[in-house]
């Protein structure tokens, strides 16, 4: 798909695709000057240079919302939750690629069919299921709940992939005398390391992101995770730009430095992943 | 001996699908049936007794809740709308930044980025954005585009969502189109330039049908989002004003948590499940009798 040369009609495209990109970017740049601004700037002018670097506002809303437990605790949901849903999904398919009997392949349709309930639909119904197991407000709950929903899209990543991987090697290490767990463990999850990484990077946004199963779950102020804490502090300070725009910055800018960092893996996984649909 | 083989099959079943199994199960397939059951009862959350009230909930959706239906309407027009945009910016996003650009990979890292963050800060950012910066833009400019009632009314609300939509999912359509675009083999496109096809016929005759299957995911995906639309919604517009942008799933979430109509409010869940599954069903049957190979 790639043109020879440098033309003057890809110059024109060039100079367009960058103008889109500015506009793409135009939210991003109202989100950061305005959030240094003072309330009284805001208001009278919210589109250029701020005139004075108001960096109070930041200390303010950092500790109005006490950033660092919040942090902590989307860290603490988001790490445990995706690592799980890699681990047992990863194992769950593994056995169903190499056992592959009529239990196993009728568990895999269900797997595969339940990715188009949408989550409203069993929504009220989980709360209760959570409610009698007693995990209600706590982080196993919703971890657990992470497990359940995440799993079958990552099962579904992962026995695509195990297929492709050779028995033969697997056989190698059993007549070495290697058991099939350890197997598992030493030689087929390391192979399963780019499919491994993809379902991470994108289990992360989502854990991270959402709003909603955490705010059903959740009720303690202690275990709020960002947008939990962004919710109640846009109820609390709406209109107060000046507090609720350098929450905005804080509450993106730890994901968008993630996406930074690992974009080569992010697009990757999006363009592995849908490949396979 | 078959014994203990038998044995050791199950202790490796239970080893490696037993945690999936579980999860799954309580997760998922005990609420979808308790779902089904309390869809046909007056369950209103809290208490223990619920009466069995049949086919009630639904009769009630049927003929008497015309705010159901006032956001299925919404739903259905802003995923019309946004299903298209959002393929569209994404397809020409990718299909221009597959030539041969100096800042392409930079752009793709731009359009890619407003996908990471989360629809609920993504609202409250455009609230923003639509209230004081449209405004001032309006006073630098002076265009009428910006200076109209952005998110106070029906019209400007419902826009409001499908730009910040299109913003938030264009960048991840487009990575799936650039895989797919990169596919493409050179021989037949230069073979038919060399025939005289031009840029029009080569991307209609040539690489659309060549890229339906990601056509198919980019569909699917995007019909998802949007008919499932709920954080961006709710923070963006709170539904309002006047519910003229509540979605179906806040419609569903509003009627559990803010009426404690629970029963009535599975029974749409269980609604809403039928028809996602059914258009999903749909689409995915027409987009793959459209694939063809290279």
């Amino acid at each position: 798909m790639n043109s020879k040369a440098y033309t003057g009609r890809t110059l024109i495209t060039e100079i367009i695709m960058v103008l889109v990109a500015l506009l793409f970017l135009s939210p991003f740049y109202f989100l950061f000057v305005n959030s240094v601004k003072t309330f009284g700037e805001i208001m009278t002018n919210s589109a250029t240079w701020p005139a004075v670097f108001q960096w109070e506002n930041f200390s303010r809303a950092w500790s109005l919302t006490n950033f660092p437990l919040v942090f902590t605790n989307s860290l603490i949901v988001t790490v445990v939750s995706v690592i799980l849903v890699a681990i047992i999904s990863a194992m769950g398919a593994y056995r169903m690629v190499r056992h592959n009997t009529r239990f196993n392949r009728i568990f895999f349709l269900i797997l595969i069919a339940s990715m188009v309930v949408p989550f409203q639909s069993i929504m009220m119904p989980l709360l209760r299921v959570v409610n009698e197991l007693g995990l209600t407000n706590t982080r196993t709950g919703l971890v657990m709940t992470y497990l359940g929903l995440g799993g079958p899209m990552a099962l579904f990543l992962f026995h695509g992939f195990v297929k492709s991987i050779p028995l033969e090697i697997e056989e190698a290490a059993t007549v070495d005398g290697c058991n099939r767990i350890s197997v598992f463990f030493r030689i087929v999850l390391p192979m399963l390391k780019p499919m491994l990484m993809t379902i991470i990077v994108l289990n992360c946004l989502w854990v991270w992101n959402d709003y909603l199963l955490p705010s059903l779950i959740l009720q303690s102020p202690n275990l709020r995770t960002i947008p939990l804490a962004t919710f109640s502090f846009f109820g609390e300070y709406s209109k107060q730009w000046d507090l609720a725009l350098p929450m905005l910055v804080m509450g993106i800018a730890p994901i968008i430095i993630f996406f930074l960092f690992l974009q080569r893996y992010i697009v990757e996984g999006i363009a592995a992943g849908s490949v396979k649909g | 001996m078959r014994n203990r083989n038998f044995a050791k099959e199950l202790g490796l079943q239970s080893f490696f699908v037993g945690p999936v199994l579980i999860f799954f199960t309580l997760i998922m397939v005990v609420p979808f049936f308790l779902g089904m059951y309390y869809s046909l009862t007056d369950w209103n959350g809290v208490a223990r007794s619920v009466n069995w009230v049949g086919l009630q909930n639904f009769k009630t959706i049927f003929t008497n809740d015309p705010d159901f239906w006032k956001s299925f309407s919404f739903t259905v027009r802003f995923t019309v709308l946004g299903v298209i945009l959002t393929n569209v910016v994404g397809f020409a996003l990718a299909y221009l930044l597959t030539r041969a650009l100096k800042l392409r990979n930079l752009m793709r890292t731009i359009f890619f980025m407003p996908n990471v963050i989360g629809g609920l800060l993504l609202g409250f950012i455009f609230q923003f954005i639509f209230i004081k910066g449209f405004d001032t833009m309006y006073d630098i400019t002076g265009w009428s585009f910006f200076g109209l009632p952005w998110l106070g009314d029906a019209t400007t609300g419902f826009w409001g969502i499908t730009m910040v939509f299109i913003w938030h999912q264009a960048g991840y359509l487009m990575v799936i189109y650039i895989a797919s675009l990169t596919n493409v083999p050179t021989e037949i496109l230069e073979a038919a330039e060399i025939d005289g096809a031009s840029r029009w016929q080569l991307l209609r005759s040539i690489i659309i049908p060549l890229i339906m299957p990601a056509v198919t995911i980019c569909l699917f995906l995007a019909i998802s989002w949007a008919f499932k639309i709920f954080d961006l919604n709710l923070s963006l517009t709170r539904g309002g004003p006047f519910k003229s942008t509540e979605s179906v799933a806040m419609n569903i979430y509003n009627e559990a948590f803010q009426n404690n109509r629970y029963g009535l409010g599975t029974a749409k869940a269980m609604l809403f499940f039928v028809i996602v599954a059914f258009i999903t069903i749909i689409q995915v049957r027409l987009t793959k009798k459209r694939e063809v190979e290279a």
